[in-house]
């Protein structure tokens, strides 16, 4: 030793890290990716690695050669970005229209806006809506499972698909849901884009993530709250024409969106309350779009409103301050 | 477990209190010491000897320069040799005294037996003269001159005394080993400041990472018997030892922004102050030594030191075997508060806790990357404020934003950049920007003043 | 159809009519009575907002000038003496000519001739190195190397050279707004007459540390030795603190004191021919002797 190094104070760092904290969220996905991948076989093997790979590759080649920048593929976000596309998607998706959702999510949601940190809407929810919007043929037509060794699918609609059809053709509430139970719901065994049908493994992944301190839980369970609650009502004042609660929470993608896609750090507002209202905004908008919405499914569009208020959650509430009022 | 803690952030980093065990040992006198001028909080002390003069150890060599301020005396016997600028440990030159060592001589009237003395003398006005004469001033860090703490501004009332001995920061264990050989006098040093605020309660904070401490501490109480004093275990956390949370965490009262402490009736003394108070006061000792760590996981020779103020840092280091090869960085004092060594030929000053080596993989810094809003700087803030807010704002010198969000009540503990996963240098620039805005808020009430005047 | 359309173009006409009513009434009810001189001497202005000349911008700039009785205190340093004659053609008022300024560095302790003590590990920023330490090496007088001043300039004309670790002033781009002086937080940066075709003499170093420990410091360090001054036949070079300073007014750009200091710390620049340092040397060593005999003489 012949020089001191001279720095500021703190002279010591915690162990996380940008890269550590995106292992995490990876870590958390994969029971629900490991479930895709048996209920839905090679197909969703290759869907989701044609998003994981080409999110990647994205974001190095956008680094690289359009910013000029050092590469921050490193850091992983451009692998959780990819899971989440990928989970978002059925498993029947070809893998061009997977590789144009990356293109969307990385190359316009994420870098036009100046790469991680940066952007106002979550990438992977972004891309996902581009194909809906653009593809709803591929990604509207959904098979039933078919299992990593299963036999031939059948063609069917997504429990919340089949009951807003139902409804337009004049069915009650009670006859559609009757085809569901709740056990199936929670062990995936309906018809939905990967990262819908696996409810357990996506909660175990996200009780991983609030024990290691990764997400605070007070978005995703305001959520559920205000899903619940919203289900409550409007099932309880007229149960023919309504789905109730439990169904609502166990559907489509919100347990997905909930846990990992409203959570996401860049895209959520930082405070208690901040989180809460915006947890509140997106239960109340997907329970509207559901009921009212020409789409099925509303968890994304809901996120991706509430994303839009962030900024404003953000410069409205902050922590208390210590002896301050 | 104890659920006493401060109410807002803090972290909790890897304990390494690995000297815990190194009981502390007299370091032998060096052949010089220098001693700077303003080691304390407020306007330098002045000389009152001239170079060629004797000295004797505890003898006064420098007096107050203002109210805020604090008497220096001589750590040795020997000789003044110069009074000029020295580079001190960030190499910036300060005034220092230098004194050749000769013997070691004490000044008449220092007791220096190991007699314990309990009983307090009653004249509260003779007893904060006597710490006032002796050079008192807080160890936990901040240097303020005890007396003056001590003279609450009128119409304050102080309604506890807290001693601290939380020793929140990572490797540093002299509280701990003063608490546990001279828990008699720091108790003693404790009554007499319960004494002098007007026989108020007194409690004594110690984290629950030193269960010794607790349990020795809770029998030297009960030995002595002075009434109202106990000790609170407390919660593990940083950074508990800073005055603000530690009073928000004994009292549950918050201290206002730009507030002292008196104003929610509290007086926060650390136990290496109790112990200079107890000296002071019983043994007419003023305060010439400290007690200082010399440690860190790349370090052989851990210790616990007695040191003469004024000791150069090198000679300390050398009588334990020098720099460790790995070693990158010296810090005086913790990880988290202390200030990197530039020079080694510094000395130690009245404040100074420790001597900490870490290597390149323990402290250097990560590269930045962007940020990812994740808000774990605002988590961590103990004063409840939005870091990556006022590194923002602070980037773009939005002064106004800045005091807004309150950037001056940043006590800079370094918990933000501690945890920040992008590795932004949040307290480099927060810092940065408190000590701006401190200063346009000190304006505008000079202003006001004058204004004032002027009517 | 036709109806539809006829309908729109009415509403939308009418809309517009009050609308147009409604601004001019409130253009008419808020104006503000303003000099229009001011508006003539922003248009006048370089329009960079660097704040060079101590105002917040140029509106700010030019509503002092409009208010103030003449020029004396106001002046453009960014657009110099053709702006400011613009200005007060403007104004009426009489101009006073300046000399064109530019930024000096005056810190030549390179990576060579500074040998480093210490590493900085921290926010690269001069302000946060300066509050904390006195600097990488013994030098604590010196430049931080975090370019600071490089970040404060509008014009890109200040660059860290690599090679060195030391800024360059680009002296075509240099506004002499001074932004650079005021972001350094050692005082390094000078604003200087340019001088006759850029030509200019000046001492690279303000290290105001006693000569032996200046020199242990930086091999380039002016050590205040004095001879300098000595030199001078012109009493344009001053050594206070340890440290001698070249005032530009009085000095003559006769490049002895630069042929005879010791360490190279006096600068010379733009000059046409390269120093030659036995002729001056030569030249002095003449001069001192022919004032030796005259002194005799008398």
């Amino acid at each position: 030793m012949s020089q001191l190094t001279i720095s500021p104070s703190p002279h010591i760092h915690s162990k996380d890290s940008t890269t550590s904290l995106m292992r995490d969220v990876v870590i958390a996905l994969l029971p629900a990716v490991i479930c895709s991948f048996i209920f839905y076989g090679w197909r969703e093997i290759l869907v989701m690695g044609v998003s994981v790979a080409s999110c990647v590759l994205l974001e190095w080649v956008i680094t690289k050669y359009l910013l000029k920048k050092p590469s921050t593929i490193a850091d992983l976000s451009a692998v959780v970005t990819g899971v989440l596309l990928g989970l978002n998607l059925p498993y029947t998706t070809p893998w061009w229209v997977v590789f144009i959702g990356a293109v969307v999510a990385i190359g316009v949601a994420k870098m036009t806006f100046g790469g991680i940190g940066q952007n106002i809407w979550n990438p992977a929810l972004v891309g996902r809506v581009f194909l809906l919007v653009s593809f709803p043929t591929y990604m509207t037509t959904w098979k039933q499972p078919q299992g990593l060794f299963g036999l031939d699918a059948v063609s069917g609609p997504t429990p919340l698909g089949a009951i807003q059809e139902g409804l337009l053709s004049g069915a009650s509430v009670q006859d559609l849901t009757a085809a569901y139970n709740y056990r199936d719901l929670l062990f995936a065994n309906l018809g939905g884009s990967a990262g819908e049908v696996c409810a357990l493994a996506l909660l175990a992944g996200f009780v991983y993530l609030c024990i290691r301190k990764v997400i605070k839980p007070w978005i995703t369970l305001s959520i559920f709250a205000t899903v619940a609650l919203t289900a409550l009502i409007f099932w309880g004042v007229n149960p023919a024409r309504f789905t109730g609660p439990v169904f609502n929470l166990l559907t489509g993608g919100l347990i997905l969106g909930a846990c990992f896609m409203a959570t996401d750090y860049v895209t959520s507002p930082m405070s208690l309350w901040g989180g809460v209202i915006f947890g509140v905004g997106i239960g109340f908008l997907t329970m509207m779009i559901r009921y009212f919405g020409s789409y099925p499914e509303g968890v994304s569009f809901a996120i991706l409103i509430m994303n839009s208020v962030v900024p404003l959650l953000n410069r409205w509430f902050h922590q208390k301050k210590f002896g301050r009022k | 477990m104890s659920k006493n803690t401060f109410s807002i952030g803090g972290v909790h980093p890897h304990d390494s209190k690995i000297s815990r065990g190194c009981a502390i040992e007299q370091l032998p006198l060096a052949p010089t010491v220098y001693l700077q001028l303003s080691q304390h909080i407020g306007a330098p002390a002045k000389p009152i000897v001239a170079v060629g003069d004797k000295v004797k150890v505890g003898q006064p060599i420098a007096e107050p320069g203002g109210f805020v301020s604090a008497f220096i005396h001589s750590s040795v016997s020997g000789t003044v040799k110069s009074i000029a600028p020295r580079p001190d440990l960030a190499g910036i030159p300060q005034m220092c005294i230098e004194i050749a060592v000769e013997g070691d001589e004490w000044a008449p009237g220092i007791d220096l037996s190991d007699t314990l003395v309990t009983a307090i003398p009653e004249d509260n006005k003779a007893i904060v003269e006597k710490i006032r004469l002796a050079g008192v001033v807080g160890l936990g860090g901040a240097t303020f001159p005890t007396h003056v703490k001590l003279s609450p501004p009128p119409g304050s009332k102080c309604e506890m005394i807290i001693i601290n001995g939380c020793e929140c920061e990572p490797y540093l264990t002299s509280d701990f080993r003063v608490l546990m050989e001279k828990g008699e006098q720091v108790v003693v040093g404790a009554a007499i400041l319960s004494q002098v605020m007007g026989g108020v309660p007194c409690t004594i904070a110690i984290e629950v990472n030193k269960p010794e401490a607790i349990a020795h501490m809770e029998e030297v109480i009960g030995k002595l018997g002075y009434k109202g004093i106990s000790v609170m275990p407390m919660k593990m956390r940083y950074p508990q030892g800073s005055e603000k949370q530690l009073i928000d965490a004994v009292m549950h009262r918050q201290v206002g922004s730009g507030a002292l402490p008196i104003s929610v009736g509290a007086v926060v003394q650390n136990v290496g102050t109790a112990l200079a108070v107890y000296d002071a006061v019983q043994k007419n000792k003023p305060l010439v030594d400290n007690t200082l760590s010399v440690t860190g996981e790349c370090f052989p020779r851990q210790a616990n030191l007695l040191v003469r103020v004024g000791t150069p840092i090198k000679y300390i280091i050398d009588y334990l075997g020098g720099v460790p090869e790995d070693a990158v960085k010296v810090i005086s004092g913790g990880p988290m508060m202390g200030k990197a060594i530039a020079n080694l030929e510094a000395s130690t000053l009245k404040g100074t806790s420790a001597i900490l080596f870490l290597t390149a993989k323990q402290t250097l810094r990560a590269p930045e990357s962007g940020c990812i809003r994740c808000g774990k700087c605002a988590d961590a803030c103990p004063m409840g404020l939005e870091p990556f807010l006022l590194q923002r704002l602070a980037r773009a010198n939005d002064m106004e934003a800045l005091e807004q969000n309150a950037a001056q009540d940043c006590i800079e503990c370094g918990c933000c950049l501690y945890s920040c996963p992008a590795h932004i240098p949040l307290l480099d620039i927060i810092r940065q920007a408190k000590g701006a805005v401190l200063g346009a808020i000190r304006a505008r009430a000079a202003a006001a003043k004058a204004a004032a005047e002027a009517k | 159809m036709l109806k539809i359309i006829i309908w729109t173009i009415a509403v939308v006409t009418v809309l517009g009519l009050v609308l147009a009513l409604v601004l001019f009434l409130v253009a008419k009810r808020f104006k503000v009575e303003e000099d229009p001189r001011i508006d003539e001497v922003e248009k006048a202005m370089p329009g960079a907002n660097c704040g060079g000349c101590g105002f917040a911008g140029c509106r700010a700039f030019a509503e002092a000038a409009v208010k103030a009785p003449n020029l004396d205190n106001n002046y453009c340093p960014v657009g110099g003496n053709e702006t400011m004659a613009k200005v007060a053609a403007i104004l009426g008022y009489e101009v006073k000519e300046k000399a064109p300024m530019v930024a000096v560095v005056r810190c030549n302790g390179t990576c060579e001739a500074r040998p480093r003590t210490n590493n900085y590990d921290g926010f690269a920023s001069c302000k946060v190195k300066a509050a904390l330490y006195s600097g990488d090496t013994g030098c604590s007088y010196g430049c931080l190397g975090c370019g600071d001043c490089v970040n404060a300039c509008q014009f890109g004309a200040l660059s860290m050279d690599p090679e060195t670790g030391l800024p360059v002033v680009d002296q075509e781009k240099c506004t002499a707004c001074g932004a650079c002086v005021k972001a350094c937080p050692k005082h390094i940066i000078e604003v200087r007459p340019k001088g006759p075709r850029g030509m200019r003499e000046f001492v690279s170093c303000v290290n105001r540390d006693k000569g032996p420990v200046a020199k242990k410091a930086c091999a380039n360090a002016c050590i205040g030795c004095g001879i300098c001054a000595k030199t001078c036949t012109h009493e344009a070079i001053v050594i206070e603190g340890n440290v001698a300073y070249i005032d530009p007014a009085k000095c003559k750009l006769c490049r002895e004191c630069e042929a005879m200091c010791p360490t190279g710390a006096i600068h010379g620049v733009n000059f046409p021919k390269p120093l030659d340092k036995e002729a001056i040397k030569e030249r002095i060593k003449a001069r001192q002797q022919k004032a030796k005999e005259e002194k005799k003489d008398e």
